[in-house]
């Protein structure tokens, strides 16, 4: 088995749509942190979503065109590795589902299926990655993503390798495993209650007295980031890959440049 | 009651800005979540548990024709009687026939959601007869007129200075000095209130959390030990109860029981679990010399065999709304029916339709948290997704969301026309929020920027950039 792993190394990085169009330097830091694990990375011009948008809105059809589309990709890889919780859970436990009872992709989904991993659980789980090269001098406090943690069980992988972060401090804040109201659509379907959902995690998030957020999943970073700009804090939210990978040189997430 | 789930939206706007409701939810988020994990934590078994208890409420839905049969047949055995009601105006009738052939005047009831369901109260003071709730929360929301906000908590959406007002209005006769600054001083004063309301009932009903087809038994599992007063002292015993609550045998129950408690309040088990079996015999000291089951379906044989099955298994904990982030935010009245919750947003537009309930099952953000603590481990965010699929092949979802859905699909189907498309408004949108790097407004996002700032794009696209890094390595190779 541990042969075959290493001889297996051609990941195909699923950068997923929002890392694609908001926030490009969380998939450059996942490059990184892949390729300093011994990987050869590549990154299918052909990708778009993974379909989470339509799936959750109860559009099936669509869903399995976008599905079948993603799999044709993707498969060919060792693995496929996404820097996201719920892209990945999506990928990996709703992809075999959608395919069950279709006789011709269910194996072949099945199949894609048990290659995908989320970024952090990935390096620490498969690659054995114990500790980054990376120093931030300052402490953070991280929030759990619903997908990630209650789908793939994602919970003390990015916090072994956080803890390999020179100079950085893990605030935890209470409550870091409750949702924090985004919900892809259901946060512009249902903004009033998508509002006091966050708004209870921004008040945890400050509690914790971390000078930085870091989650695993941007559609939950961008919604933690907005609120807690909007409510005027002084709070840095970054995808946990940047400061793993010691990309801290942009802007943090909804901050400008300089 | 009025169906109010349709103004669901409506509603939570109003309950988001109730501060005496956000006061008492904290209640629920505090006391709840954290007494279950404790207990869970306690039983080294619990997870083996709960794997059992969905295994048992599985094969009973499998032959629920068969153990539904065999419970009737032994509650006659035992000289009671079993009435099938299709709908909730059958059950209604029934109680009501029940209740005229001994000439009720007053009737006690224990807590039953099927009562709800059926809209029973109502029902008996439209034909004079006087129901009178013994359970404390019941007791509570039947002194306010309204209806229960949690499927075990019926209160849980009030303070306690709320419910004192109501004490001291409704209970004129008592000193207006007393102290009620305390539950359990309140609690003192309701007993004192309905103890003789006990005495005075003619029939007693209560709901079920379980019926055992083995042995003809049904079963509340209580804490104030109201309902073993209301089913005991009355002439009449009449048990509302839903199909799906029978269980093959007294072994199955006991696996149940287990976890129900550990779930709902993070006892061990609850105060009083109590098993009743047919009416009085002559050798026994008490009971009721009539006792009467009906039995319920209003809907629910037809999810059988459905994506909805799974549902059946709930044994009414309150788990999942106890850990719902959405419950938590807006209580359980914004749901507008019965059920609240988690398992009120699948169960609701099976009972209802989803035409009416349509809102319940996409106010869920996905979290997944009802899942991870459901004993029956019912999948209840997939069953929330079929609902949503169910809407969406009937065109039941707002236009504006299927079209913005059907043109991200578009694309997402077309990656070199998705490429193309997001090549050109990426940069663009950047180059607008470069300022601040983010935006207070945005057209057509206004439902995301009311609350929050929307992070601009960093720049380019992630393919943009890394379409030249592979140009920039290729020519660094071949130079």
């Amino acid at each position: 088995m541990n042969q075959h792993i290493s001889q297996s190394r051609r990941v195909g990085l699923f950068v997923t749509c929002l890392v694609d169009l908001f926030r490009p330097c969380i998939g450059f830091a996942s490059v990184k942190l892949l390729e300093d694990a011994g990987y050869e990375v590549d990154v299918p011009m052909a990708q778009t979503c993974c379909g989470q948008p339509s799936y959750n809105s109860g559009d099936r059809e669509d869903t399995i065109s976008i599905a079948r589309k993603t799999i044709e990709i993707f498969e060919g890889y060792d693995y496929i590795v996404a820097p996201s919780g719920s892209c990945a859970g999506m990928l990996k436990k709703h992809y075999p589902a959608l395919f069950q009872d279709d006789s011709a992709w269910a194996e072949r989904a099945k199949a894609f299926s048990a290659k995908v991993y989320e970024l952090t659980s990935f390096l620490t789980d498969v690659a054995g990655v114990t500790a980054v090269e990376a120093a931030l001098a300052g402490s953070v406090t991280y929030h759990d993503s619903c997908s990630g943690l209650r789908e793939l069980g994602i919970r003390e992988q990015p916090r072994k390798l956080l803890a390999s972060v020179k100079g950085l401090e893990l605030k935890e804040m209470e409550d870091s495993d409750v949702c924090c109201g985004f919900g892809g659509t259901f946060c512009v379907k249902y903004p009033d209650i998508s509002n006091r959902i966050v708004e209870e995690k921004t008040k945890s998030i400050e509690a914790s007295g971390a000078r930085m957020l870091l989650a695993g999943d941007l559609g939950c970073l961008m919604n933690m980031a907005g609120k807690l700009q909007r409510q005027g804090s002084s709070i840095e939210v970054r995808h946990v890959a940047e400061v793993l990978a010691g990309m801290t040189d942009t802007p943090a997430i909804g901050r400008r440049k300089g | 009651m009025e169906i109010r789930s349709p103004v669901f939206k409506k509603n939570a706007r109003a309950a988001l800005v109730d501060p005496q409701l956000r006061k008492a939810m904290e209640h629920v988020k505090t006391g709840f979540i954290h007494k279950r994990a404790l207990a869970a934590a306690a039983l080294p078994e619990f997870e083996q548990l709960r794997d059992a208890g969905k295994a048992i409420k599985d094969l009973t839905l499998a032959n629920l024709d068969k153990y539904l049969e065999a419970y009737e047949a032994k509650v006659t055995e035992s000289g009671g009687h079993v009435h099938w009601a299709e709908t909730a105006e059958d059950a209604r009738n029934i109680v009501l026939r029940i209740c005229q052939s001994v000439e009720a005047k007053t009737v006690t009831k224990g807590k039953s959601m099927i009562s709800e369901e059926i809209e029973l109260n109502d029902f008996l003071e439209a034909h004079d007869i006087r129901p009178v709730e013994t359970d404390l929360g019941e007791y509570i929301i039947q002194l306010r007129g309204e209806h229960p906000s949690h499927i075990i908590a019926p209160a849980v959406h009030l303070t306690r200075e709320q419910v004192e007002k109501d004490f001291r209005r409704a209970h004129t006769g008592l000193p207006p000095g007393r102290d009620l600054s305390k539950p359990l001083t309140m609690l003192a004063e309701a007993r004192k209130v309905l103890r003789s309301q006990y005495f005075a009932a003619d029939v007693g009903i209560t709901g079920a959390n379980f019926l055992v087809a083995e042995t003809g038994t049904s079963v509340i599992v209580t804490n104030e030990g109201n309902g073993d007063l209301t089913q005991i002292l009355p002439r009449v015993h009449i048990v509302l109860a839903s199909i799906e609550k029978v269980v093959p045998t007294l072994s199955d129950l006991a696996q149940i029981l287990r976890v129900l408690a550990r779930s709902a309040t993070g006892q061990d088990m609850s105060v009083y679990t109590t098993l009743s079996t047919g009416p009085r015999r002559p050798d026994d000291p008490d009971g009721p010399e009539q006792y009467h089951v009906i039995l319920l379906d209003n809907g629910r044989s037809s999810m059988i065999g459905t994506e909805f099955q799974d549902m059946l298994r709930c044994i009414r904990c309150g788990a999942c709304m106890n850990h719902c982030p959405v419950y938590h935010a807006v209580g359980g009245h914004t749901y507008g029916w019965v059920y609240p919750g988690p398992m009120g947003a699948v169960l609701t537009p099976s009972l209802i339709g989803v035409d009416k309930a349509g809102h319940l099952p996409n106010a869920s953000t996905f979290c997944g948290r009802c899942e991870a603590v459901c004993p029956m481990r019912i999948p209840l965010p997939k069953m929330m997704r079929h609902w949503r699929e169910r809407e969406f092949s009937r065109g039941l979802n707002p236009a504006t969301q299927r079209y913005g859905l059907r043109a991200w699909a578009f694309f997402a189907k077309r990656p070199r026309l998705y490429r193309m498309a997001t090549s050109l408004a990426v940069p663009v949108l950047s180059l607008f929020g470069r300022r601040r790097g983010s935006f207070r407004v945005l057209p057509l996002a206004s439902g995301w920027t009311k609350y929050r700032d929307m992070p601009s794009p960093e720049g380019r696209t992630f393919m943009q950039e890394w379409k030249q890094r592979e140009a920039r390595k290729q020519g660094g190779q071949t130079s």
